[in-house]
């Protein structure tokens, strides 16, 4: 069987798999479970300095599906809401006895180093492994003047990171929030800073969705709302892209990236390292179905590495960046076009009305003599963008078949369609 | 009507428990159920399930309603292509039409979208204090519609919402025709025909006259004078007979006959019942006079049908509901003769096998009796003569024994249209006949406000 175990920023654990700094992780009594349950480690919830922070009912609010299953969580929690002194003392315990398990503690203080200095050498002492920085609580917090309006500004991340690395010992994990243009400048400020690793995303700003009875917003306090932080697996394609951008830096090139965004699968999973993560943390999928989904993650990731011929994490971590690239370095002439497959077809004729609708009419209707249709890719008006695909209900029903148009690879940038293309 | 049977005995269960058993057969879907199974349709284009609706109800569009918390919006949906929606919803053979087409019934998939379960949930939940449509302004324009069943009905509704005047001509105390009188009791309970029926008439300009029977005291040829147009949907209100000698004597009865009685019966423990029975026929007829006798009570119950399984005209869900209820189906085998006791009451039949010769269904010589205490024709309809008695009756053109119509359901007669069983055109179905009452309509309508130009 593969080999989980990870050494992330000098931070070992039996396996990639860790809960993020959330409400699963809020306490010892949830820590200790998830341990039980076989998570590799955990980010615990975010302390800050005394008195601690209060929380408001209700909390939560959710963007659903179809059949009512949770695309995405948005939460107006804050950071804990229990004493400094408490977290520590617990802190302390669940590491020693769970020694063998990565457990770092989130922190959030006032942009002061004097408050950065005095909480440190009290983590270290509880035995932590690191410390992960809270630049991204994108609610309530940044009212105050901590979280992402920390995390929004690159001179503060650095400046913060640097004060931490300065007064401590332990690794420091510098947790990014997407509630920006670019994430490669706060990546890029945290590693000036001397941050060990960068971990992203935190949630997105959200509302997920109005009361139209009440005309008000969810989740609702009294008769009012306020936007909170947006997770769960619909924010993962947002955090692999993030997550991509910064390991496609050359500026920060090296820099551990601890994934986070909708991780819910051992495929979510896989799909963070193989864009350059060496862990990833969980939280929504725990939070809709208990711990126990770490046992399918970690068992559906071996499985998959041994059919790979991956021994460990680091034989795939990052395979899939090299072939992230910018849109002028794409091969112009690559061309695929769509392929039904008539046996799997089913006819519900969804491929035919987005085409015809909305794209370039090239999957034609035949009615046939029983009344049913048949619809037929016309090759000459296809130009591959995958919505029939997309759109179809039957997987692999509809393939995009590479077409060998014997042209050359050729991009953008020398395509002489491009007033400004390089001339060799 | 049922005198026939009055030797028999009574069933021993009491009316309660016996009401019990006609409770629906297909439990409505909650709130739920329907959520969860609307999500299931794919919302497909040009869908295959509305080409397979003969009465061409958007059900993608209504089911996507449901699903989007528009239950409102959904009924309007269906009820615009189908008035009688709700008794659709109840009495389709959805397994050979929508739901056949239903492209999750694919053998890709797993089982098609319960559409006709949807159908009753968007009418059962819908809110029609008010009627959903407004008439347009009367014209001035007067129709006569022959027949309060599903096909009369239908025509008579889209007629009224167009503005015209609309006078029905009904045969029977009650209105709703097969719905009333024709479908088992646990397809359409709670009086559930009578309440479509108001439902239908709130949108006014529709008067019902009672007791009004054509070729008796009605004629074509008057309606033809007193009305600007007639459409005829007189069903098929003849049973076909065996036969045979013995035919009339005690304990045969057609199935029809009986099935009408149990409609109406206030007390189904005073209904004669057929301990040992036999049903011959293979529609879905048979299967529910079969399976009401056996709810009743019945021990034995034989459906005897002279071809195989593949031939019958009930559906296969339909000869499941009978399997379900002890009811036997024998097949290959045809009446040979009522066979009588010393009073002169059934007491059995005997029975012919057959066998298929060269393409053609034959007697193989062999012989079989069963023993029975009553026996139900359920062997099909046929158009009642004497309706057409008239002169301008007389004159309808004909295919074979059925009204001919074209495909905007009119007849040779000018201003004579005619839709539902009486015609051949389509499937024997409420929502076939829903549909020709609606083509009739339409096609009225348009020579209607023609002549309205022209003078």
């Amino acid at each position: 069987m593969a080999d989980l175990s990870i050494e992330f920023a000098g931070i070992k654990a039996p396996n990639p798999f860790w809960l993020a700094s959330a409400p699963p992780t809020d306490k010892a009594y949830n820590v200790v479970r998830a341990f039980e349950a076989g998570w590799g480690g955990v980010v615990w919830k975010t302390l800050g300095e005394d008195p601690a922070a209060v929380n408001v009912s209700s909390r939560y609010s959710a963007h659903y599906g179809a059949n009512r299953e949770v695309i995405g969580i948005n939460n107006i929690e804050l950071i804990t809401d229990r004493s400094l002194e408490i977290n520590l003392r617990e802190i302390t315990q669940v590491k020693k006895d769970w020694p063998d398990r990565a457990l770092i503690v989130s922190l959030m203080v006032p942009c002061v180093e004097a408050s950065w200095k005095a909480i440190l050498p009290l983590v270290e002492a509880t035995g932590a492994d690191g410390i992960e920085l809270n630049f991204g609580c994108p609610h309530g917090m940044p009212e105050r003047g901590m979280g992402a309006a920390v995390g929004q500004v690159p001179e503060y991340v650095e400046q913060v990171t640097r004060w931490c690395k300065t007064h401590s010992k332990l690794p420091v994990i510098v947790k990014l929030t997407p509630n920006i243009t670019d994430i490669r400048q706060s990546a890029r400020a945290a590693y000036r800073g001397g941050a060990d690793a960068v971990s992203l995303i935190n949630t997105i700003n959200s509302i997920t969705s109005v009361d139209l009875e009440r005309m008000v917003a969810l989740p609702i306090v009294g008769n009012q709302s306020t936007h909170g932080g947006y997770c769960g697996s619909a924010v993962k394609p947002i955090a692999l892209n993030m997550v991509a951008e910064i390991a496609r830096d050359p500026a920060t090139h090296g820099l551990p990236i601890s994934g986070i965004g909708g991780i819910g699968s051992w495929r979510d999973a896989a799909e963070f390292i193989a864009l350059g993560c060496g862990s990833v943390q969980v939280c929504t999928a725990a939070m809709l179905h208990g711990f126990r989904i770490v046992e399918a993650m970690k068992d559906g990731l071996s499985r998959w590495m041994d059919s790979q011929g991956y021994q460990t994490l680091r034989d795939f971590s990052g395979r899939a960046v090299g072939h992230t690239t910018d849109w002028k370095y794409l091969d112009i002439n690559y061309q695929v076009i769509a392929r039904i497959d008539q046996q799997a077809c089913i006819g519900c004729g969804r491929c035919h009305i987005a085409c015809e609708d909305t794209s370039h009419q090239a999957i034609v209707s035949q009615k046939q003599a029983d009344g049913t249709h048949r619809y037929e890719v016309i090759d000459a008006e296809c130009v591959g963008c995958n919505l029939c695909q997309i759109t179809c209900p039957v997987q692999d029903c509809i393939e995009m078949v590479a077409q060998d148009n014997g042209k050359p690879f050729l991009d953008w940038q020398h395509d002489p369609r491009n007033p400004y293309h390089v001339v060799p | 009507m049922i005198d026939s049977l009055n030797h028999l005995p009574r069933p021993s269960a009491d009316n309660a428990t016996l009401a019990e058993r006609f409770s629906d057969l297909a439990p409505p879907l909650n709130a739920r159920q329907a959520a969860l199974e609307s999500a299931r349709c794919l919302y497909c284009y040009d869908a295959p399930c509305v080409n397979a609706c003969p009465s061409e109800i958007d059900i993608p569009a209504f089911i996507r309603n449901i699903h989007h918390d528009n239950v409102q919006g959904a009924a309007e949906t269906i009820l615009s292509a189908n008035i009688l929606g709700g008794s659709c919803a109840r009495v389709c053979p959805t397994e050979v039409l929508c739901q056949q087409a239903c492209v999750r019934n694919h053998h890709q998939e797993c089982a098609p979208v319960l559409i006709g379960l949807l159908q009753r949930y968007a009418l059962d939940h819908a809110d029609f204090d008010t009627h959903p449509f407004q008439r347009a302004p009367v014209t001035g324009k007067r129709v006569a519609v022959v027949g309060a069943g599903p096909a009369g009905l239908s025509c008579a509704h889209r007629l009224a919402w167009h503005g015209h005047d609309v006078v029905i001509f009904e045969a029977r105390p009650k209105a709703g025709g097969l719905n009333e009188y024709g479908i088992a009791t646990y397809k359409l309970v709670d009086d559930f025909a009578q309440r479509e029926l108001a439902f239908v008439l709130q949108i006014g300009g529709i008067e019902i006259r009672h007791g009004q029977v054509l070729g008796d005291n009605l004629s074509l040829s008057d309606l033809r004078q007193q009305f600007d147009a007639v459409f005829l949907a007189l069903g098929l209100n003849a049973s076909r007979q065996l036969g045979l000698v013995n035919e009339a004597a005690p304990g045969v009865l057609a199935a029809t006959d009986y099935i009408r009685e149990l409609r109406q019966a206030e007390d189904l423990s005073q209904l004669p019942l057929a301990d040992r029975c036999i049903v011959l026929g293979a529609g879905n007829t048979a299967i529910d006079m079969a399976v009401q006798m056996a709810r009743l009570g019945a021990r034995e119950v034989n459906l005897v049908y002279r071809r195989g399984y593949p031939d019958m005209g009930a559906t296969t869900h339909e000869q499941d509901i009978a399997k379900a209820n002890q009811v036997r189906l024998l097949t290959w085998a045809q009446p040979e003769e009522v066979l009588l006791d010393a009073q002169g009451r059934v007491r059995g039949m005997r029975f012919a096998r057959t066998h298929l010769h060269e393409g053609h269904l034959q007697p193989t010589g062999e012989f079989f009796e069963l023993a029975a205490d009553a026996i139900f024709k359920a062997i099909g309809q046929t158009f009642d003569e004497h309706a057409l008695s008239d002169a301008s009756g007389q004159l309808l053109a004909r295919d074979g024994d059925r009204i001919r119509v074209d495909e905007q359901m009119r007849t040779s007669l000018p201003g004579v249209y005619a839709g539902g069983d009486c015609t051949q055109l389509g499937q024997d179905l409420t929502v076939q006949a829903v549909q020709h009452g609606k083509l009739a309509a339409q096609a009225i309508h348009a020579q209607l406000m023609t002549n309205v130009e022209a003078a």
